[in-house]
């Protein structure tokens, strides 16, 4: 990455709710506010949505970080959760190992993974049963 | 037409009083799970939804639609209505069910 980073860090708070979705609003705004073009902005911050909220539903929150840059935005998302045991399953549309209690809020529709990949450009995810899960997603800035 | 009109027209309660009136509507999208929406929903749609937990707003924001409505006559949380204001979002509601606003909206907006 050249030039000048900007870096922002939030923490996923899962104990408010109230805050969910949180970290990707501030950083859409702020993608906002340097003049990216709105089709990049739209896809990090789907992207970082999903990731966001799969922190907050399955691993009790976590940490996020946002470096963006003159030629890519790169999220990074990681827990101290359960890990996900089978990464192909998981990135499968429909999937979904959200509780009842999850799903009746309109989460745990099985598209967090796949929305995730779809919306960025480079989708990275090291994950560990029983240790966490941290995903990294590059999406790249173009013109136009 | 603005989210205003369309609000008169079908005579949509303001839950979020003058919150977000002005934005231009492009469409229609009714929907309940959250990241298909975030994946579907185009820019200045009405989101026709029975979810009314908090988590509305920040999809709303994320895909810019233009405004929220929520059919039936359904209530929605104090902390939703709350939030939507301060991120500039209206929230309306209808007696209608979500077929009967989409038809409503149909012959307002076209297709």
């Amino acid at each position: 990455m050249s030039g000048k980073v900007i870096k922002l860090h939030f923490t996923i708070d899962a104990h408010d709710f109230s805050l969910a979705g949180e970290a990707s609003s501030s950083t859409k705004k702020m993608l906002n506010q340097l003049g990216i073009s709105p089709l990049i902005i739209k896809k990090a911050a789907i992207a970082m949505y999903e990731a966001e909220i799969n922190a907050f539903i399955h691993a009790n929150g976590g940490e996020a970080d946002v470096e963006i840059g003159v030629d890519r935005i790169v999220i990074t998302v990681r827990d101290e959760g359960p890990g996900i045991a089978d990464l192909d399953l998981a990135m499968q549309e429909g999937y979904s190992t959200a509780p009842d209690k999850v799903r009746e809020l309109g989460f745990g529709a099985g598209m967090g993974l796949p929305n995730m990949k779809r919306y960025s450009d480079r989708l990275e995810i090291k994950t560990e049963v029983g240790r966490g899960t941290t995903v990294t997603m590059t999406v790249y800035v173009r013109e136009g | 037409m603005k989210v205003k009109e369309f609000a008169e027209k079908l005579e949509l309660k303001r839950l979020t009083g003058e919150s977000g009136l002005d934005k231009e509507i492009t469409g229609v999208y009714a929907c309940d799970l959250l990241s298909w929406v975030m994946s579907h929903a185009v820019k200045g749609n009405i989101w026709i939804t029975v979810i009314t937990n908090i988590n509305i707003v920040a999809v709303a924001v994320l895909t810019e639609v233009s405004c929220i409505i929520v059919p039936e006559g359904l209530k929605v949380e104090n902390v939703t209505i709350k939030k939507a204001q301060q991120q500039g979002i209206a929230i309306l509601s209808s007696s209608m069910d979500t077929y009967g606003i989409c038809c409503r909206a149909y012959t307002l907006l076209g297709k």
